[in-house]
């Protein structure tokens, strides 16, 4: 398929690079919060917000913008990057992420920070806030989509399941649900923690269409979407594949990296792989 | 004698007065709000007999929503729709919603600053034959804990009806808290109801002139018709009493309190909830840091329910007509009055 040309999608993979390297400084910077998540999700990341979503950063509450519902909260790092280089606000204001006074909280807060649609950090409950989101807008006839970003540990909640049953039901709605199957949860590897497999055959059986892709194939993951679209008769689950700490040799597949921060010579390491990467990106740091 | 401006249900001093369950007052409410807001939606746990949203739901099933045995659920959900311009009343028993979806309606409802309506029935003690498992007797301290939260605890059908419609038109989350069982209707049709002001239901008097009382109760949700009483039969003990009703304990209405409590030397709060963090506590947050004086409680003391009549539960875990006189007396003598 085609969904997107040739360099728009180089684009794409570029900026992805550049959300990592803004992910990586501002963890540094903030000295506490979550590294291996919001990098294996930046391709996914770069691909909505400058691709995906139908959103306008300077209109944030406009009633007809697509949504984006966060529900796994600690990766928030790598939405406000990317919230950032969209122009929801100031890049500068990333170094403020986590400290006192900051619209940018450790986990998001909505009404503190243009672009958050929800309050999310507490696991579980983020696919039925979407449910929701478009529960409203099929009672107001409006077109938007709501997407939902989901972890894979999150679906150990009872919350979560409550809310795929519940879509399973209202399976019209204009929601789409992404799923970031990294493997790792804060203790551990998923399937030692509590297994989550067979995963795939679990949505279907709640009566959900269900696409599996690598979630750093942009290309993939743009098709997906459309595909989504074009399913109307079930709500659909695009189950992406990523690696935790994706760019970062040495937290890639690691849980030890899910919830914590690098130092200066892990960051610097990191940035340096990063950014020597096809000598595609100049850093401004 | 019954503040005759607020047009109380006279008959409630007798024995033939009228009884219905609060609960119903809500059903009748969220349908009157729903014609009159269009984005009035509603969601139910698998209990839309009980909670009263049949009526809802069959007036408008395009904005009914069941979710079944699910109250984490209902609760997120609701507040998805909340933030989209929706107006969602959530009901199930309090002891699930919001006992079980306490952090959901914290995080996504309180913290996210939806505008979602939180109906729990059945709390109090005179759930009755259910037993333990179904009172709530925490839930007033676990919903006016949380900031942006206002809570709601109507004394009979009628007033639950007006709480329903207003809570429609107060933004951000609301708690409104309903007992199961049929109950005095104490109020009438003309009874104003206030979103976040109390009223004096009774006042002591002297012939026909109204006089100064000796102790305020302030009560609220079902024990306000045992406060009224035990008010009227002190009365003929020569104790002057008032009663004021605090439906709304968040905001608290601290004006009213503390003008009312000015005139008395003590103050005893009635409730059907336990003693630890309820009306009672408000109302000693309240007192302590702007008029200290002599407070008496009554509620449940730190203990669970059983299974039993709403009355005889009431009587048994001290909240009757007897338990009110002894608290006020109780209070009064430490005052070295009586």
């Amino acid at each position: 398929m085609a969904n997107i040309h040739e360099d728009g999608l180089k684009y794409l993979e570029e900026f992805a690079t550049r959300i990592r390297e803004k992910v990586v400084e501002t963890l540094l910077e903030a000295g506490s919060g979550h590294s291996a998540g919001p990098l294996g999700m930046a391709d996914m990341f770069s691909a909505l917000y400058f691709h995906i979503l139908n959103h306008n950063p300077k209109k944030p509450n406009w009633s007809d913008r697509d949504r984006l519902i966060l529900s796994n909260g600690h990766i928030c790092p790598v939405q406000y990057v990317t919230l950032a280089y969209a122009g929801y606000f100031p890049v500068e204001e990333l170094k403020t992420l986590r400290k006192i006074n900051s619209r940018l909280q450790g986990h998001p807060h909505r009404g503190s920070l243009p672009g958050v649609e929800t309050t999310s950090g507490p696991l579980g409950s983020g696919l039925s806030q979407a449910l929701g989101v478009a529960l409203a807008a099929e009672l107001d006839k409006k077109k938007y989509w709501t997407y939902c970003i989901a972890s894979d540990g999150e679906h150990q909640e009872g919350n979560f399941w409550e809310a795929v049953m519940f879509a399973g039901k209202h399976k019209f709605l204009n929601i789409i649900l992404i799923v970031d199957r990294n493997n790792i949860q804060i203790s551990g590897y998923t399937e030692k923690v509590m297994p989550l497999e067979p995963l795939r055959a679990k949505y279907e059986a709640f009566n959900w269409h269900v696409l599996e892709i690598d979630g750093h194939n942009i290309e993939d993951f743009i098709d997906a979407v459309s595909e989504a679209k074009a399913i109307y008769e079930k709500p659909t689950v695009i189950i992406a594949h990523t690696i935790p700490g994706k760019g970062v040799s040495f937290m890639e597949r690691d849980y030890l990296w899910h919830g914590k921060p690098p130092d200066k010579d892990e960051a610097n390491a990191a940035l340096k792989e990063l950014r020597t990467l096809g000598d595609k990106i100049q850093s401004e740091y | 004698m019954l503040n005759e401006k607020l047009r109380i249900n006279k008959k409630i001093l007798e024995n033939d007065f009228e009884k219905k369950p609060i609960r119903d007052g809500f059903g009748e409410g969220l349908v009157a709000a729903g014609e009159e807001n269009k984005n009035v939606v509603a969601l139910c746990a698998d209990l839309m007999e009980s909670t009263r949203t049949e009526a809802f739901a069959k007036k408008f099933p395009e904005r009914f929503f069941e979710v079944g045995v699910a109250e984490q659920n209902m609760a997120t959900i609701a507040a998805g729709l909340g933030i989209s311009g929706k107006i969602p009343f959530i009901s199930s028993y309090a002891i699930f919603s919001p006992g079980r979806n306490y952090e959901q309606i914290r995080t996504t409802i309180c913290y996210n600053d939806s505008n979602v309506k939180i109906v729990g029935a059945h709390a109090g003690i005179s759930v009755g034959p259910d037993g333990a498992t179904h009172q709530a007797t925490e839930d007033i301290a676990v919903m006016r804990a949380l900031p942006n939260m206002k809570v709601v605890v109507p004394c009979d059908a009628l007033e639950a009806k007006k709480a329903t419609i207003a809570a429609a038109k107060v933004w951000g989350p609301v708690y409104i808290r309903l007992g199961r069982a049929k109950s005095a209707v104490v109020t009438t049709e003309e009874t104003p109801f206030r979103f976040g002001k109390a009223e004096l239901l009774w006042h002591p008097t002297h012939g026909r002139q109204i006089t100064k009382p000796d102790v305020l109760i302030v009560g609220c949700g079902t024990l306000i018709h045992n406060s009224i009483l035990a008010a009227k039969e002190l009365e003929s003990d020569k104790i002057n009493v008032s009663v004021l009703n605090v439906h709304t304990i968040k905001p608290l209405d601290e004006h009213a309190i503390l003008n009312h409590a000015g005139r008395a030397v003590a103050v005893v709060v009635v409730e059907e909830h336990q003693i630890a963090g309820g009306l009672g506590g408000a109302v000693a947050e309240l007192l302590a840091r702007a008029l200290p004086m002599p407070m008496e409680f009554i509620g449940i003391r730190d203990t669970f329910g059983e299974s039993g009549q709403p009355r005889e539960l009431i009587e048994k875990y001290g909240m009757g007509v007897g338990d009110i006189k002894e608290a006020v007396r109780k209070a009064m003598k430490r005052k070295g009055i009586v």
